[in-house]
């Protein structure tokens, strides 16, 4: 099994890279099309938060193992300005932006498991996991 | 920059996404698109997206915002070839693209565009069969 490994993501061009990246790996512990495609998306999904909110960050590949089940972990940090209000952040159809407000609710819904902690002033860190 | 290239044939316009976009790019392909339809009076865009791998919220809009802006250039827009599993992740994620006309292959959605485009008119009888 790969290690982990942590990505950089400043631009558009990493966020391409971080996607091949994970469904590289996806596909490497056995998840079926349907599950890479759902986890792909939703790292396309927080990776451009990361870039576009959080100005910049890192995503981290773990690899998962528990018995015979295997899963990816995908960690996103950034130091950016910080979600002040997680409720309405995670609530379909709510952007601070210019985009449909469906990244992080709909992120959430694609992954087995979905974590957010976030410091406003400090940095955002999001980390989902799919599991076979 | 890098771009996507659309092709005109006759009253259409069609256009293969064979690269995984960035944002960037889908945002190249909007503007040009309606460029084109102004500047050609296309009547019809057809969009091949079987190559596309994933098609996140941000991809996701920029088809619906040319489909919605195709319709006011008096166009009609068909995106064809929607892979089984983007299809799933895409209602999962929470968009259902309302509005946007899907067709499962080309040789489908070419026939759904000159549905549409070639409407007869009243007291036209040449078409008139079809309908």
């Amino acid at each position: 099994m790969r290690n982990s490994e942590t990505l950089p993501l400043t631009n558009e061009s990493d966020i391409i890279f971080a996607r091949r990246e994970v469904r590289s790996r996806g596909s490497e512990i056995g998840l079926s099309l349907v599950d890479v495609t759902k986890l792909v998306t939703a790292c396309s999904e927080l990776a451009r938060n990361t870039v576009v909110y959080g100005g910049g960050g890192t995503v981290t590949i773990e690899p998962l193992s528990n018995g015979v089940r295997k899963g990816l972990r995908l960690i996103f940090e950034d130091q950016g300005p910080g979600i002040a209000d997680l409720n309405l952040a995670l609530t379909d159809g709510y952007t601070s932006g210019s985009g449909m407000g469906l990244g992080l609710s709909g992120a959430r819904r694609l992954c087995n498991e979905f974590e957010i902690v976030s410091v406003v002033g400090q940095g955002t860190k999001v980390t989902v996991a799919k599991w076979k | 920059m890098e771009r996507i290239p659309i092709l005109r044939m006759g009253d259409y316009l069609l256009v293969t996404i064979q690269v995984d976009m960035h944002d960037r790019l889908a945002m190249a392909l909007q503007d040009d698109l309606t460029a084109r339809i102004a500047k050609t009076g296309a009547q019809g865009v057809l969009i091949d997206i079987s190559s596309l791998e994933i098609v996140d919220s941000f991809i996701g809009r920029i088809i619906s915002n040319i489909s919605g802006m195709s319709r006011i250039l008096d166009a009609h827009t068909v995106i064809v070839g929607m892979q089984p599993a983007v299809a799933i992740t895409l209602v999962e994620l929470g968009l259902t693209l309302p509005g946007v006309l899907t067709a499962l292959d080309v040789e489908k959605g070419m026939a759904l565009l000159r549905r549409l485009v070639d409407v007869p008119e009243e007291g036209d009888d040449e078409d008139n069969a079809e309908f």
